[in-house]
């Protein structure tokens, strides 16, 4: 009993930290851009938009405008992608057994991008109705390209891990191809080639609340739902055959497994673009300290893939302002020479 | 504890048959190996005993239930199966891979509770291994991490333990100790016992009845000194060996001969 209320204990206390920190990112991603806002201003200010007080205003007028309409949305756009990519790395890495599944990696942010071209591309509004045909379109040809990826890496019955990266390099280039004919060819394309290449870099587009309204359930939603599957997943790590002998729907669960992390990739593209390797540094970061187990390993990867990203937006919004640096540029920068590392480190393992 | 009944099974992989109306019943408390060449039928009848495989014909009764009627879940309850190897590619330590024999039984609500870390700690005393619950799985050694696995399957508590060449790919004294601790099994706690075995000889030391299959089908069934006869052994996996009695507990042992004429 005693050891049951350690480790829970434990959990909460690691959770309530991550929260802390996750509080406390954001608030330093909301304080600092164009014009610095002192954080204990933000504090009042959020504290009196929700009607729990009503500190008298010692702030610029605009500084509330540009925390509500510009930093607010921003910020949680980011927080809703990190916490996203993270946690569908973990369910990707988890299923097919291998800590280098990233969805950019294996083709699932190459799909959402070409479905969310497809989308660019049609000849109705960017947003329809609130809500985009683009986050629909991005869902779509992230499922798309991980089944085709998963197809075409199987061989005998097993996933290996040098088939599936050749499989999903091979399907991001197909679709980057087809992406550049689409835009070649299309004069709508070519009107929107800044929403376009943005995307692509992983520009943070959400500048709306409704949008962020519509994805975050989605998100929240598909964060907490993953969790229900960790014990599952933890099944999945002996195997797919291994996790049939313990009792395991192994196609089902699959097919559950997948759905959710294109789900999760799909809204976030629907919101930021290509940002890639979070979904691959921030649960390897985590395995290495806490182990696993995916029942402490999803809530954890999600609060510090949130955190991660809003630090990394942070920096990709002040390293060269008032210039801005599209988030997945940083990112990538943190996270290719970390793949690199990996993919040397495990090279034996894998047997390359 | 169980009652095996294996009625008129046959299997195919895509157009390729595997086996052909296998019929077959173990009693309880039984400690049967499965014998036969490569591509003979025999893992195949242990997957299909698992319920991963469903017969293409026939049926299969557990304790007289079908287990075509039970879900993967309620079969493993039941039955577990001991693998040639795993690969594990988490840092998982040996206790945290032992509890997974407990996912038959939890939910997606539930996490583990206090009856499920004793049984994991009983059953990593029974292997021996309670020492190295701390360590990683990955950096045990092969005859360690088998019994791990071995202590994964008990942890289902299961009625039916099927072995899948479990000691294909161990050393020799592992070999005997893994043998002899699934003997113990059976034995002290009647957990019927099921095994596609590799190795002639150590099926001859340790189970008491050998069911030789040849091309899915049932060649010989019987105790080790009906069924490994020169004449079976010439005729299922055409090699000429020499059949004499172990010096010690008399059971048949095959001595491979060299071909020098």
């Amino acid at each position: 009993m005693l050891s049951r209320l350690m480790r829970n204990r434990r959990t909460v206390l690691i959770i309530g930290c991550l929260f802390a920190v996750l509080a406390g990112c954001l608030l330093l991603a909301a304080a600092f851009g164009a014009v610095s806002i002192p954080p204990l201003e933000i504090l009042k200010m959020t504290l009196n938009k929700l009607s729990f007080t009503h500190f008298v205003s010692t702030w610029q007028p605009s500084d509330e405008t540009i925390l509500f309409q510009i930093r607010f949305p921003r910020t949680i756009a980011v927080l809703l992608v990190g916490g996203a990519l993270a946690s569908a790395g973990v369910l990707f890495q988890g299923l097919l057994r291998n800590p280098m599944a990233d969805p950019y990696i294996i083709g699932t942010s190459a799909g959402a991008a070409f479905g969310a071209t497809l989308a660019l591309m049609l000849p109705i509004g960017l947003y329809f109705h609130g809500f985009g045909l683009v986050p629909l379109a991005a869902f779509l040809g992230a499922l798309g390209a991980v089944f085709l990826v998963y197809n075409l890496a199987r061989v005998g019955g097993k996933t290996p891990v040098i088939s599936m990266l050749l499989a999903g390099f091979a399907v991001s280039a197909m679709l980057a191809a087809a992406m550049s004919f689409l835009i070649t060819m299309s004069d709508r394309l070519q009107m929107r080639l800044h929403s376009v290449f943005s995307f692509l870099m992983g520009g943070i587009w959400a500048n709306d609340w409704s949008q962020i309204a519509m994805v975050a359930p989605i998100i929240v939603g598909g964060i907490l739902a993953a969790r229900f599957l960790a014990y599952r997943l933890n099944a999945f790590s002996l195997g797919e055959e291994g996790a049939a002998y313990l009792g395991i729907n192994v196609e089902r669960d699959k097919l559950t497994i997948f759905a959710l992390g294109s789900l999760l990739t799909g809204a976030a593209v629907s919101l930021s673009g290509l940002v890639g390797f979070v979904g691959l540094v921030v649960p390897h970061a985590v395995r290495l300290v806490l182990g696993p187990d995916h029942r402490l390993l999803l809530p954890v990867a999600a609060l510090s893939g949130a955190s991660f990203l809003l630090l990394a937006d942070l920096l990709a919004r002040t390293l060269l302002a008032p210039r801005e640096i599209p988030v997945g540029i940083i990112t990538a920068l943190i996270g290719a020479p970390f793949f690199i590392y990996l993919l040397r480190r495990t090279r034996r393992e894998y047997a390359f | 504890m169980v009652d095996i009944g294996i009625k008129g099974v046959s299997f195919s992989y895509g157009d390729s048959p595997v086996l052909h109306h296998i019929d077959l019943a173990v009693g309880k408390g039984e400690m049967v190996a499965l014998l036969g060449p490569n591509g003979s039928g025999k893992t195949t009848l242990i997957k299909l005993l698992s319920g991963v495989l469903r017969p293409r014909e026939g049926e299969i009764h557990l304790d007289g239930s079908s287990l075509s009627g039970l879900k993967r879940r309620q079969i493993a309850q039941r039955v577990a199966v001991v693998p040639q190897q795993f690969h594990m590619p988490f840092a998982f330590t040996l206790r945290e891979v032992v509890l997974l024999g407990r996912t038959p039984f939890l939910s997606a609500f539930s996490d583990e509770g206090e009856r499920d870390r004793q049984i994991v700690d009983r059953v990593t005393e029974l292997m021996g291994i309670e020492k190295l619950k701390g360590r990683f799985f990955n950096e045990l050694s092969g005859g360690e991490r088998q019994k791990g696995i071995l202590a994964l399957a008990l942890a289902q508590q299961p009625k039916l333990l099927l072995l899948d060449e479990p000691t294909a790919h161990l050393d020799i004294s592992h070999q005997v100790e893994i043998m002899e601790l699934v003997k113990g099994l059976n034995k002290e706690q009647g957990i019927t016992v099921i095994g596609a075995m590799h190795d002639l000889n150590i099926a001859s030391l340790y189970f008491e009845r050998l069911v030789m299959l040849k091309e899915g089908r049932i060649f010989s069934d019987g105790t080790p000194a009906m069924v490994l006869t020169e004449q079976t052994i010439k005729e299922v996996f055409s090699a000429s060996v020499q059949v004499i009695e172990h010096p010690s507990v008399k059971t048949p042992h095959i001595v491979i001969t060299p071909d020098r004429s």
